[in-house]
This record gives C-alpha cells, sequence and structure tokens, in this order.
C-alpha cells in the first residue's frame, strides 16, 4: 500500500499544494477571529476603521504584543512568566529614579544619566529579573508557576520600596541636565507612526528570526516539546530555558519604558495583569501552555484581538464589567478550537502511520541494502 | 467469544480487512503480527475501546454491541493493556477498585474488604506486596503484575493480555504463566499478544497470525513452531533477521575501569558497581541482563546523563571526565536512548526537526542556522537509515514506531560518532523493523565504530553482536562469545532461569 494517503479531502489546489479548507480555518482562526471582530465593530461604528482609530488602537496592543513575544518563548519551552506585569512596573520605576536624578548621598552628588544610559539599564534590570526566574527555576527545581509567582511579588515590592509607593512625575528632563528624550518611546511619531508600534514591529521581526534561524530558537522549540529527549540530543537545556526567562524579562522592561515614557512619570502600580493579558495573546494565538508549539504571528493576532476588543467595546461605549467577560469567553472558546485542532492533526498523524506500517514486505529488501552499503 | 468480518478504517487506510476470530474457553489464543498487522486494534475493538467500522461481535452465541469500555468489563470482557494504565499516586488497592469501588450501604467505600482481596490477589500472584503501597513506589515489573491483578479481581471471562510480559523477570513470567494456566482450567477465554515469540509459543494452545489488517495463518499449537510463526508474519523466512559482522577489530575506542554509579531510585544501593568493559573499533559489544541490571543506568552515565561517582571512562585514549552531555556528542560518544517516546523524540517537531537536533551547532553559519545546509543533512539522514516517511517536514507521530527508532538513529549519526550506544534498540517495534536496525548497527561497526548496545531479549543477543556481555546486579558476570553460547547459559548467567527460582523478584 502507498506511504500517501489520499484521503478524499474537501479542498482546491493552488500553486500546484493541495489545500484543505478546514484545516486552512483551523489554522488561520485567530486572522478569520480578527476580520470578524474589525467587521463586527465598522458595522456599528463608522468612525471604528478609520485610519487614527486604527492607530490608536494598534498603539493600545503595542505593549501587550511586546510582552506577549517575551511570554512566547517561555511558553514555548514549556514554562510560565507571571512577573513580568511587576517587571514592567519595576522597569519603569528604574528608569524614573535615574530620569529624576540619581542621589549618592555619600558624596552629596545628585546623577542625571544621559537617556540611552537609563534605557540600558531598565533593559538591565528586566533582563536580570528573568535571569534570577530561570536561575531559581533551573537550579533549584522550582516549578515556573510557584517561582515566577514569587518574582511577581517581589519586582511589585522592589518597585513600591524604590518609589515609596507614589507616582515619578516630569520624566520628560531639562536641556540644562542633558537629560531629555526620554518621550521619544512613548509619544513621538516617526513617519506619523506612533514609536509604540514601531517597537512592537523591531521586537516581533527579531523574535521570529530568532526562533527560525538560530539554534537557540531550535531549542526552545525541543525544551518544550521534549525536555529529556532535548537534554539527550545534547541540547543545553538549562541554559535555553534561563535565556528564554531573561528574553520575557528584557521585553518587561520594554513595556516598562513605553508606558512610564507614554505618561512621562513612573507608577509603582503599573502593569497589573498585564501578565496575564499577555498569556491570553499567547493562547488565543495557538501556542499550547504545554511547550514546544507557537508562533510569533499568531501571538500578535492574539494581541490584536485582545486589544480590538477592548477597544472596539469602549467605543461602543459597553460596560467594563461586560468587557471583562467577554474577553475570558474568547479565550476559552480559543482553547477549545485549539484542543480540536490538535486532535484532528494526531487522528491524522495515527492514519498515516498505520498506512506506512502495512508495508512490511520491502523491509527485507531494505534490510539487505542496508548491509551491503556497510561493505 | 467471535468476531465476523471485522473492518476497521481510520480515513483511507484500513488497519483490519474483515477479520474473523475466535477465542474459546478454556484455552489460550496466542495472536502475532507485526506492530500496525491489526492485532491491537482487533483487541480494542473486542474490548469496547473502538468501535468496528463493519462486522458483528458474538459472546457465547450471541450478537453484541459494545458500548464501551465500562459495557464490555460488564460483560467479562477485560483487557491488560500494553501501557500501563495506573494511577501513580494512589495505592496498589485503589488502583484495583479504580472506577468500581466496594461501595457500603451508607456510601462509603468499604475500604477493609478492598484491601483485604487486593492482598488475596497479590499472594496469588506470589507477589507479597502491601496493598497500601503506592504505586509509584514500585518497580516497572511490579507495577505490570499490578496491571494483571486488577484483570483477575474483576474475573473476567474473556482475559486479552497485550504485552502483558514486557516488563517482567523471568520468575514473575513463570508466576504470571502458572496463573494464566488456572484461569484456563477455571474456564476463561484468553487472548495472549506478544512480541516475545518464544514465550507466547509455551503458553499458547492456539496460534492465529496476523498480517496487514488479515489473519494469513491459523494453527493448533501442537502443528507449528518458531519458524513458522515469523515466516507467516513476514512473510519469508527467519534467517535474514542476522546480519554478518567483522571478524577483526580496530583499537580500543572506549574504556570503562571501575565504573561505579549510584541508583538513583535507593541511593543505598549502587546500580553499576565497579564495572570494567572495552569496545573496539569495528566491534559490536551487547550488554544483556534483567530489568534491574544497571544497562540503562551505566548507557545514561556514559552519555552524560546520570554522574559517575567513580571509575574513568576513556574516548580513544583521551579521559572523558565531567564533559557535558553536548560536549560528548562533540568528541564522538552518543546514546540512543531505551524510551523513545519519553528520551529519544521531540513530538511536536517534524521527522526533520527531530533528525537535526543534535547537530544544529554544526549547521550555523555565523549566528544563524543555514536552511540549505539542515535540509541537505535532513535528506542525508533520511536516505542513510531509511526512513519511510512522506517528507522532512511530516509530522513525528505520523511514523511507525520503527521508522521512529530509525529519526532517533539518523540523528545519531548525523554528528558522526565514533561510538554508538544504543539501549534496548528494538523496543516495541515489529520483527522486520528489528532485523533493519541490526543491520544499521552492523553496518556502522563495518564502517568502523564502536557499537554498544544493551537487551533485555536473549533471542537478540546471539545473532547481533561480537561479543556478549552479560550483567546482574551491577557487574559483569561473564562475557560469551556468541557463536558458541546457547540461550540457556546466557539466561542462566544472567540469574534468569527455572532454577533460581524467585531470584528477579526482591
Amino acid at each position: 500500500m502507498s506511504a500517501t494517503t489520499t484521503a478524499p479531502k474537501k479542498g482546491f489546489t493552488l500553486r500546484g499544494r493541495q489545500i484543505d479548507i478546514g484545516g486552512v480555518l483551523l489554522e488561520g482562526r485567530a486572522f478569520i477571529a480578527l476580520v470578524v471582530l474589525v467587521l463586527v465593530f465598522w458595522a456599528m461604528s463608522d468612525t471604528f476603521l478609520s485610519y487614527s482609530n486604527l492607530l490608536t488602537m494598534t498603539k493600545h496592543v503595542a505593549v501587550n504584543a511586546v510582552l506577549a513575544i517575551g511570554m512566547l518563548f517561555v511558553i514555548l519551552k514549556g514554562g510560565i512568566d507571571l512577573s513580568v506585569g511587576s517587571t514592567l512596573g519595576l522597569t519603569g520605576i528604574v528608569a524614573g529614579v535615574f530620569l529624576q536624578g540619581y542621589k549618592i548621598t555619600s558624596f552629596d552628588v545628585i546623577l542625571y544619566p544621559k537617556v540611552w544610559v537609563v534605557v540600558l539599564i531598565a533593559l538591565a534590570v528586566g533582563t536580570f529579573v528573568g535571569f534570577v526566574n530561570g536561575f531559581i527555576i533551573t537550579r533549584f527545581q522550582v516549578a515556573p508557576f510557584i517561582s515566577t509567582l514569587g518574582m511577581m511579588y517581589v519586582a511589585r515590592g522592589a518597585a513600591l520600596l524604590i518609589s515609596n509607593g507614589t507616582t515619578m512625575p516630569r520624566l520628560q528632563g531639562t536641556p540644562e541636565l542633558g537629560n531629555q528624550g526620554f518621550d521619544v518611546i512613548g509619544v513621538s511619531r516617526p513617519l506619523g507612526v506612533p514609536m509604540q508600534i514601531w517597537i512592537m514591529i523591531v521586537v516581533a521581526a527579531i523574535a521570529i528570526f530568532i526562533l527560525a534561524k538560530t539554534p537557540f530558537g531550535r531549542s526552545v522549540f525541543a525544551v518544550g516539546g521534549n525536555e529529556r529527549a532535548a537534554e539527550l540530543a545534547g541540547v543545553p537545556v538549562s541554559k535555553v530555558k534561563i535565556r528564554a526567562y531573561m528574553i520575557a524579562g528584557f521585553c518587561a522592561g520594554i513595556g516598562g519604558l513605553i508606558t512610564a515614557s507614554q505618561l512621562t512619570s513612573a507608577i509603582p502600580g503599573a502593569g497589573e495583569t498585564f501578565e496575564l493579558n499577555a498569556i491570553a495573546a499567547c493562547v488565543i494565538g495557538g501556542a499550547s501552555l504545554s511547550g514546544g508549539r507557537g508562533t510569533v504571528r499568531g501571538v500578535l493576532l492574539g494581541a490584536f484581538v485582545i486589544g480590538f476588543l477592548s477597544d472596539g467595546l469602549v467605543n461602543l461605549k459597553v460596560s467594563t464589567f461586560w468587557q471583562i467577560a467577554i474577553k475570558g469567553a474568547v479565550i476559552i472558546i480559543a482553547v477549545i478550537v485549539d484542543q480540536q485542532q490538535q486532535r484532528i492533526k494526531s487522528s491524522k498523524n495515527a492514519a498515516i502511520a498505520a498506512a506506512s506500517q502495512t508495508s512490511s514486505t520491502d523491509d527485507a529488501k531494505i534490510s539487505a541494502q542496508l548491509t551491503k552499503d556497510g561493505e | 467469544m467471535r468476531a465476523r468480518g471485522i473492518t476497521k478504517a481510520y480515513g483511507a487506510t484500513h488497519a483490519l480487512k474483515g477479520v474473523d476470530f475466535t477465542v474459546e474457553r478454556g484455552k489460550v489464543t496466542a495472536l502475532f503480527g507485526e506492530n500496525g498487522a491489526g492485532k491491537s486494534t482487533l483487541m480494542k475493538i473486542m474490548s469496547g475501546v473502538e468501535k468496528p467500522t463493519s462486522g458483528v461481535l458474538e459472546l457465547d452465541g450471541e450478537e453484541l454491541v459494545l458500548a464501551g469500555t465500562v459495557d464490555a468489563e460488564r460483560r467479562g470482557i477485560s483487557i491488560i493493556h500494553q501501557e500501563l494504565n495506573l494511577c501513580p499516586n494512589l495505592s496498589i488497592a485503589d488502583n484495583l477498585y479504580l472506577g468500581r469501588d466496594l461501595v457500603q450501604r451508607n456510601g462509603t467505600i468499604d475500604r477493609t474488604r478492598e484491601v483485604g482481596s487486593t492482598r488475596a490477589v497479590l499472594r496469588h500472584l506470589e507477589e507479597d506486596i502491601d496493598p497500601h503501597t503506592l504505586v509509584s513506589e514500585l518497580r516497572l515489573g511490579q507495577q505490570q503484575i499490578v496491571e494483571v491483578a486488577r484483570a483477575l479481581a474483576r474475573r473476567a471471562r474473556v482475559l486479552i493480555m497485550d504485552e502483558p510480559t514486557s516488563a517482567l523477570s523471568g520468575s514473575e513470567v513463570t508466576v504470571l504463566f502458572r496463573v494464566i494456566r488456572e484461569l484456563k482450567a477455571a474456564g476463561v477465554a484468553i487472548v495472549y499478544i506478544s512480541h516475545h515469540l518464544e514465550e507466547a509459543l509455551e503458553i499458547a494452545d492456539h496460534v492465529v497470525v496476523f498480517r496487514d489488517g488479515e489473519r494469513v495463518a491459523e494453527a493448533e499449537r501442537d502443528e507449528v513452531d518458531l519458524s513458522w510463526v515469523i515466516a507467516n508474519m513476514l512473510g519469508r523466512s527467519a534467517d535474514d533477521l542476522n546480519p554478518d559482522l567483522r571478524e577483526e577489530f580496530g583499537d580500543v575506542a572506549l574504556s570503562l575501569r571501575g565504573i561505579r554509579i549510584a541508583d538513583y531510585t535507593n541511593t543505598a544501593r549502587l546500580s553499576v558497581d565497579g564495572l570494567d568493559l572495552d569496545v573496539r573499533q569495528g566491534q559490536v559489544v551487547c550488554l544483556y541482563g534483567l530489568m534491574g541490571a544497571g544497562r540503562t543506568e551505566l548507557l545514561e552515565a556514559l552519555a552524560g546523563r546520570l554522574p559517575i561517582l567513580s571509575g574513568t571512562v576513556t574516548l580513544h585514549g583521551k579521559v572523558v571526565g565531567n564533559a557535558s552531555i553536548g560536549d560528548r556528542i562533540d568528541q564522538g560518544m552518543t546514546l540512543v536512548p531505551e524510551d523513545r517516546q519519553r528520551d529519544g523524540l521531540v513530538q511536536t517537531m517534524s521527522v526533520g526537526g527531530n533528525m537535526a537536533l543534535s547537530s544544529l551547532r554544526r549547521l550555523v553559519k555565523g549566528i544563524t542556522i543555514r536552511k540549505g545546509l539542515m535540509d541537505s543533512a535532513v535528506a542525508r539522514g533520511i536516505a542513510d537509515v531509511r526512513v519511510k516517511t512522506e517528507g522532512p517536514d511530516a509530522s513525528i507521530t505520523s511514523l511507525s514506531g520503527g521508522n521512529q527508532q530509525k529519526v532517533v538513529i539518523g540523528r545519531v549519526l548525523l554528528t558522526t560518532p565514533t561510538v554508538l550506544l544504543l539501549d534496548e534498540p528494538t523496543r516495541g517495534i515489529d520483527v522486520g523493523a528489528k532485523g533493519e536496525i541490526f543491520s544499521l548497527m552492523a553496518r556502522e561497526a563495518k564502517r568502523g565504530l564502536a557499537v554498544l548496545f544493551a537487551t533485555s531479549e536473549v533471542g537478540e543477543v546471539l545473532g547481533a553482536s561480537n561479543v556478549v556481555m552479560v550483567m546482574n546486579k551491577g557487574k559483569i558476570v561473564g562475557t560469551f562469545d556468541p557463536r558458541t553460547t546457547t540461550r540457556e547459559q546466557l539466561m542462566v548467567a544472567s540469574g534468569e532461569s527455572a532454577s533460581s527460582g524467585k531470584e528477579g523478584a526482591p
């Protein structure tokens, strides 16, 4: 029997490739959901699809999208990071402290570092938080959920301690001190498009590159798919895990900078429940919480679905309470559809495996050939 | 019980093509066939796990439609699955009565009675374990006994056993066979499926062979022998299985001296205790021993998975020391692990992704993986070990067991190893694919690799290796030349024989 099962599929051929309509619908469900969402809101409000409104909504999506891309690395390797929201708050506060002037009491001087230095420091803090997460998880075998839950509180506490619980306003800097320009990150509009959107695009492009092209990216998928097998295949599992958390922390740092810059003030409570939005974006985008499966494209779509949904509902003046309930329902539906898709896929594979096994008569030929090869 | 004209189709694939199958009371019917021949599918249908596409089941002459496994069990049809279906976090007694607890009149579980009858069943199986013991604390073999005990506790009229002995020691098998004979005498109809052909022939009364979803042969046990079974399973004779090996060897490639490895399940004892071993280039060395003899621990330690307490590992004259798994692969020593699903494959990745996993670092230019390099490496790997697949992008779960194993071996060979370690390389794959795996090992040995493989199947040992080392309790207890050795000698040396009695079970 032939190994290729040509089961009667509903479909058509495109550029010589068999396209399975049902499969395409399932694969592209996040995209379809987004299109439906846009059409529905457009029908209910003319202004929804205007250029300026789309730009505004996309701007709102940006922070969650960046966090979610960082989260994707952790989810792909089979973990979870609950601390990114707090890390976002902490990095914002760290940026705020340095922009307002870092006082060294023993020398009685106040340092006003340049903005790019502040940015680097803030990103380093975010990455370091991620490193600590990864270190605790790999070195002490703490479950990621617990470890990052703890870090969620620790980072939030640190943000509150540093800022004394108060907002740090007026971060735009002054020409005399040479530290102005922080608002570029969250307020400026190069080529008429808000900076956040550019940042999101760059982060997404880098993430796609890392996942598709580097050994680290492949290793993330392998560790999430089967950690033991990856380890025995020579993948440095602990290193891969730590790096995934560092990326999540780095992305949280970017989110912190954007948030603080948008408001030109740092709030210690910024980013609360953002980690859950990021996880939701991953899940809606088809990432599997058990690891090994997910794409940047999907996560972006997921972030857009969540963002457009809430902005659209605000536009229609739907109550916040309803918004929350609707968001929850969307997440659950996304996971149900995902499970169906996985079931279809695995039964298809089982059928192929069964078909390929039934042709064992040529095994003998292969054996004989293999023996000959060695001579 | 009888099945008539059973067909089962998965999409366009026919796993069963109009099969007739009868099991009689008080008889053991052994069912043979390669993986994918349709044995397991038929058993799933007979036990209510799946529904047939067409055809009927009959029990005691009456037509029967099974609503599901619970329905089947209520009618007295019980199955012992190949994979263990136990809850490791529950006790033995809890597992035995899972889903059918003995409930008292006040609605609570009658634990005294459950524990009591569990103890009786276990004693009958000559396993004196406390029914309160958690399943997770049992050895694999003992867990399999619990699985058997569960089927016994259900007092089945038709009992299907799918590979019930894969994790049992020789003495445990003896006990199981005694129980099977008792059940037979009590009028239970038994279906016995096993890859251990000789073992199955020992207990069978009636023999049925499946191939490609059809029943190809059927006979009474007395009329047939092992080669008849193999010939019918494969559609060819059994002698093709043994590959030729080299007679003279090169330098010592891998040398072990005084290796000691801790037992990670029981820190009080050693799993490998002062072991010396040499493997030369071009030589195939077989480590034979029972479960728990320390074979797996030794190989995993060589691969870098487990720490070595003391002793030296020398690879081509260089001491390996504390190198990581990745470093050892770079130095040319790689393991094909025992459990493909757990340790060998990343199920979420494609055939190509799995194939390239160990050589990612070699496929990099600058910081990125060169797609061209990777594609050609994967294509080379697939062709080299002859994986039957739709292509490198096919999902790894779409392959049969034997082809999945070939992917793991292909991945290892892509790293251009000089020492090849394989742990139970033919576990759970069919006879035809076994022959291919052994041919692959022989081919690599001819190319000058040193091959060290472990197995617990005595039948495999003799044809496929240059030297057989028998392991028992962490030590090498004997070295044999396969050309002048019999199976019995090996079994006696490993501590597995009828005369050694209950030694296999603690």
